[in-house]
């Protein structure tokens, strides 16, 4: 008891007034941009997309007002604990709605509310003739609002809130354009397997009620060092799960191929650098958990590891541009969830990744998007080439982000996961090796298919289709400088936070500090071999997909690439294990409440029926009937009650 | 106003309004449904004139109560009165039924006295409905009960689409069956209890000393009665087959308020009356209730009827309901008690809205939709929402009281809790997979159909409002609830599970 003392003793200390800004602004001026756009209808159609994109720039600035203000205290007071609302008082639960402002969650708000920002910029000029742009605009502000409600919030159940809510405006998103049923399918698909998802966190925090009696993440950290490890091994795997459909991560990665379906900023922001992001978010964030169960955090680094080969390797045969971005996006999340899963030592560098392929991944999606609004919407690699001639900016942009997720020096990626490869290799026995190859491995791997993409839209020759014909040209300023802006993110935020530990300085209140411990295989051994993959799987894709001519349709290929290209068979397998004994499941059913339940019920409905057919041609009608009846129940009654007093 | 008789004039308003409305001179017929919305918009006044009497931290069970001799020699007495979930539950009856009214305003395009009566039995279902809830006196209790069952025949045979005569045969002979076993466990307490002139008021009926086998028989009358009409499985199949062919504004009071009468009645009658008989059939009520969850999602997903589709989500949600109510934990009782008032206007929502789609096209069939967001956007866009809080998402009402429910369950069934919770999934695929049927796809070639006019928007505003309110601030219903629920589970003599870990630190637990 004594232990819990002090532990509720340093709660309160760590805990101080650091922020004075209302935080509840943050969430409140996006989330009213969207009710605004989708109450007002047509009369916000002229101004309600710059409202939008407004809105979400003065989250930003609020954003910067509250990191100043953390920035301006002592590391130990950089957590600020906002109450808003008694939420939830049920019985014996009782819980207030609160925020969380601290190093973690504003470098989250930073990136949401910066990124996002700038895409709602670029919006402006991609969604330009759509004519359902507000609508467009209503369901991005709706994302921002719940993305931050969901780092902001103070405890797993509204954490919950903005998961789902993330969840939702992803949905919407997809589906945008879903008069193509094929789009609708696929929102429906990512909101399904999110759900599976969401299991997990549901039971996660029913098991953290039933554990702590609370599910405030300051109640669960406080009581982690009283629970069984079996039960903290339980909400480990449980938020595990959670994770897993949120950032799309093996075995509930299948929806995010399909996702690419919504609008390319969409993918660039909810589908690349945020949402996605937010499994990674919640590991770190229950660090406390995981620290408490070294068995669900080796399963945090094995869905890890093998997300992330699982993505680089769909990633290499894919033809679709988005859809082998989103494979390098579940790729190089998976890097996030292994560092998340090493422990304290990787948990910075599991951030510090997530930001910098925020910026860099963001980037390639918004180039992405430029280029297929310079090819009428066309996403087929093998009909692009040659355009770096043409769309000069959209080329050196992607170019830099290109050069980040590489992890060439200087560029962000290097120095973060670069990191997460050295961290990956520490350690005893058969992990470090199996980590740390896979890491390593990815990194050559992610070299290739990378640059596989880069070469075949922007080099060799051009492939480009005929009808329409194509005359490809540079995106309008609204596109391109949110493209710049990220490109020298993705050129120097690495170089700038890398280095010197800031960052990982700046989470130490949230994420713990930790001992430095050298990686199995010497540092400079590591950068010297991740750099010669690199080059390698680079100068492989140069000499196939730069300097040889790409086949417009795509050669057969071997049995690893035709599996590659299905997505390693995942939906077929999700059909046979799910679907089909779901839907015989569905149909038998049906069978049974018509043929036995109901019959059976019948068979007795019958009975009386019978009875009453023939009160019924006493009394010509149902109702009358059934009114004698009950009349003559009630004169019974009476007459009974009166016989026995 | 202490001893105004809220309850009383809260029924009486709308039965006046129901005799006015049938003694209207035909000429007048089409003043009905004006005369129906305002009465029981006067109802709701007196309902919202109520609450302010209402004392949540008052000693005795029930407040604003009256009870008067009925007869006396029988043990019958007219005594009515309120806890936090009845009063909630009349809230309930009176919000819906000025909105189905609304919703109703064309349901009788001929016109003439068939309108009027239509109107009037509305308003006659509305007088039952608070009194079924109010009613404080066991045999006042069941004649409320069987009372019901008229008007909404004569809704369902008199104004339903095709196969309405057999449909409310069905739902007629079901309800009786269950009250008639009912009937006889109410005779059969009676003589369990003090007697006396007010030997059937619950207060006198409950905390009795009954013999362990008689108490199991009790039960099981009041029991099968209560899952016929809750509808759980396997007595659910009137169900799908009175609201698919009720006009919608009769499916949202059936299924929204009425049905409601099954769960009210477990926690009032089987747990307050009968604890120990409860905690015997735990096990088998749960399983049921479990079984209708899954029976009902699956059930749901195989619809091409919208509204027999919307029927089998609410068998599902109406297992979750009962699981909340049997787990017997502050928690998860909580839940379902707020589940109750949740599932109402979500399923409100999605009824109404799809009879405003069916309005338009003339058919219930799923199949023959598709695309009609692009025709009616925002027909398709609170359709949506309705959906959504249907399936509960966060934010949206019924999110916090499954979640109670789930999390209630948890802590005292954990196999069972995490068996249930995969309803979170199925309740997703029923409802998108029916939204994109509807809504999604290419626009419908030659459809020419208006977007929600001013009535419509009047008849969904208060439900979306309401899934916004209680989503994000259930507080003050909570509150009205708790002392209820935990008066209830006292009288059973059980207590929440204790945590593992005290953690009674800190922010989100002080108190």
């Amino acid at each position: 008891m004594s232990t819990l003392l002090t532990q509720i003793a340093m709660e309160s200390t760590t805990s101080s007034d650091a922020v004075s800004m209302a935080g509840w602004l943050l969430i409140a001026l996006p989330l009213a941009g969207a009710a605004i756009l989708l109450l007002g209808g047509k009369a916000t159609n002229s101004f309600g997309p710059a409202m939008a994109t407004g809105l979400s720039w003065a989250s930003f600035g609020l954003g910067v007002v509250a990191l100043l203000q953390l920035a301006a205290v002592d590391p130990e007071q950089r957590s600020t604990h906002q109450v808003l609302f008694d939420w939830i008082p049920a019985g014996a639960f009782n819980l207030q709605a609160g925020l969380q402002i601290d190093t973690l969650s504003i470098s989250f708000v930073m990136l949401i509310t910066f990124v996002g920002s700038l895409i709602h910029v670029y919006s402006l000029g991609y969604m330009s003739h759509d004519p359902d742009k507000r609508r467009f605009f209503a369901y991005l502000n709706l994302f921002v609002a719940s993305m931050l409600l969901l780092v902001l919030a103070d405890s797993y159940l509204l954490l919950f809130v903005g998961w789902e809510g993330v969840g939702l405006a992803s949905y919407l998103l997809i589906g945008f354009w879903n008069h193509n049923p094929a789009y609708a399918t696929a929102a429906n698909k990512a909101f399904w397997v999110n759900r599976v998802g969401d299991i997990g966190l549901a039971l996660a925090i029913s098991l953290m009620f039933a554990t702590f009696g609370a599910v405030d993440f300051a109640s669960v950290d406080a009581g982690v060092g009283g629970a069984s490890s079996a039960a903290l091994t339980a909400i480990g795997l449980l938020l595990l799960l959670g994770a897993c459909g949120k950032s799309a991560q093996f075995p509930l990665q299948s929806w995010l191929g399909d996702a690419m379906a919504g609008p390319t900023p969409v993918s660039a922001l909810i589908h690349a650098a945020t949402m996605v992001t937010a499994g990674v978010y919640l590991v770190v964030r229950s660090h406390a958990i995981f620290e408490g169960a070294p068995n669900a955090q080796l399963a945090v680094a094995v869905v890890g590891a093998i997300t992330l080969t699982y993505g680089a390797i769909v990633g290499c045969a894919k033809d679709d541009i988005k859809k082998a971005l989103a494979a390098s996006t579940m790729s190089q999340i998976g890097y996030m969830m292994l560092a998340a899963g090493l422990g304290p030592i990787g948990y910075a560098f599991a951030i510090f990744h997530l930001i910098t392929h925020g910026f860099f991944k963001a980037g390639m999606f918004l180039g992405a998007g430029s280029v297929m609004h310079g090819m009428h919407d066309q996403v087929d690699m093998r009909r692009f080439g040659d355009l770096g001639k043409y769309m000069k900016i959209t080329w050196i942009t992607f170019g830099l982000g290109w050069l980040a997720i590489l992890g060439v020096p200087p560029f962000s990626g290097f120095w973060s996961k670069d990191k997460i490869i050295e961290a990956a290799f520490v350690g005893e026995g058969w992990r470090p090796w199996v980590f740390g190859l896979a890491a390593l491995l990815g990194a050559g791997v992610t070299a290739f298919y990378m640059s596989r993409l880069f070469f075949m839209t922007f080099h060799g020759k051009a492939r480009w289709t005929d009808d329409p014909p194509q005359h490809p040209h540079e995106s309008p300023l609204t596109m391109t400088v949110p493209m710049m802006v990220l490109a020298v993110g993705s050129a120097a935020l690495g170089l700038i936070l890398g280095p010197t530990n800031i960052f990982s300085n700046w989470l130490e209140p949230v994420t713990g500090h930790h001992e430095h411990h050298e990686p199995v295989i010497a540092v400079p051994v590591l950068m010297a071999a991740t750099l010669i993959l690199v080059a390698l799987g680079a100068g492989l894709a140069w000499v196939r997909y730069g300097r040889d001519e790409v086949p417009v349709n795509a050669p057969a290929g071997n049995a690893l690439t035709q599996a590659a290209r299905k997505d390693l068979y995942q939906d077929d397998l999700n059909e046979a294990i799910f679907m089909w004994p779901g839907i015989k499941l569905v149909r038998s059913v049906i069978w049974t409440d018509n043929e036995l339940v109901d019959g059976g019920a019948m068979g007795l409905g019958k009975l009386t029926g019978a009875a009453s057919t023939r009160l019924r041609r006493l009394q010509n009608g149902y109702a009358r009937s059934y009114a004698l009846t009950m009349l003559a129940g009630v004169v019974t009654v009476l007459g009974a009650l009166w016989v026995m007093n | 106003m202490e001893n105004f008789p809220w309850l009383t004039v809260m029924m009486v308003v709308p039965l006046v309004g129901a005799a006015l409305i049938a003694a209207l001179p035909a000429a007048m017929a089409e003043r009905a449904k004006e005369l129906a919305l305002a009465f029981s918009l006067a109802t709701l006044a007196v309902g919202v004139g109520s609450v302010a009497q209402f004392d949540r931290n008052a000693i005795s069970q029930f407040q604003l109560s009256e009870i008067h001799e009925w007869i006396p020699s029988f043990g019958v007495s007219y005594a009515l009165g309120v806890d936090g979930i009845s009063l909630t539950l009349i809230l309930l009856a009176l919000i819906l039924t000025p909105v189905c009214i609304l919703a109703a305003w064309h349901d009788v395009p001929e016109g003439g006295t068939r309108e009027k009566n239509y109107f009037a039995w509305t308003l006659l279902l509305l007088t039952f409905m608070v009194g079924v809830f109010a009613a404080t006196d066991v045999f006042l209790f069941y004649v409320f009960f069987e009372a019901m069952l008229i008007p909404v025949y004569f809704l369902i045979g008199g104004y339903g689409g095709p196969g309405r005569q057999a449909a409310a045969l069905k739902f007629l002979l079901f309800s009786l069956a269950g009250g008639l076993v009912m009937l006889a466990a109410v005779i059969g307490l009676y003589f369990q209890g003090p007697g006396g002139k007010e030997g059937f008021l619950i207060s006198n009926l409950t905390g009795l000393d009954i013999d362990p086998t008689v108490a199991k028989w009790l039960w099981v009358g009041f029991f099968i009665a209560f899952a016929v009409k809750a509808p759980m499985w396997p007595v659910h199949t009137w169900l799908p087959d009175a609201a698919g062919v009720a006009k919608p504004a009769t499916a949202t009071l059936l299924v929204g308020v009425l049905d409601k009468v099954g769960t009210y009645g477990m926690l009032r009658f089987c747990l307050q009356l009968f604890p120990e008989a409860s905690k015997w059939a735990t096990p088998v009520v749960i399983a049921l209730a479990v079984v209708s969850i899954f029976y009902g999602a699956f059930a749901a997903i195989a619809q091409n009827d919208m509204m027999r589709l919307i029927s089998y989500t609410s068998i599902s949600h109406f297992g979750l309901i009962v699981l909340g109510i049997f787990a017997m934990t502050s928690v998860s009782g909580a839940g379902s008690t707020l589940y109750m008032i949740n599932h109402g206007f979500s399923t409100a929502g999605l009824f109404l809205i799809a009879g405003m789609l069916i309005a338009r096209h003339g058919s219930t069939k799923i199949s023959d939709y598709g695309g009609w967001q692009r025709v009616t956007p925002i027909l398709a866009g609170t359709f949506l929402i309705s959906g959504l809080s249907s399936l509960a998402l966060p934010g949206l009402s019924s999110f916090v009281s499954e979640v109670l429910v789930i999390i209630g369950t948890f802590s005292r069934y954990r196999g069972v809790a995490s068996i249930a919770v995969l309803a979170i999934v199925l309740a997703a695929i029923y409802i998108l997979w029916m939204y994109k049927r509807l809504m999604t796809g290419p626009k419908p070639d030659g459809v020419e159909a208006k977007d929600l006019n001013w009535r419509e928007k009047w008849v969904v505003a208060p439900l979306i409002a309401s899934f916004l309110i209680l989503g994000v601030y259930p507080k003050p219903v909570l509150d009205v609830l708790n002392p209820a629920v935990q008066r209830v589970l006292t009288e059973v003599g059980v207590s929440d599970p204790v945590p593992v870990v005290p953690a009674a630190v800190s922010t989100g637990s002080e108190k």
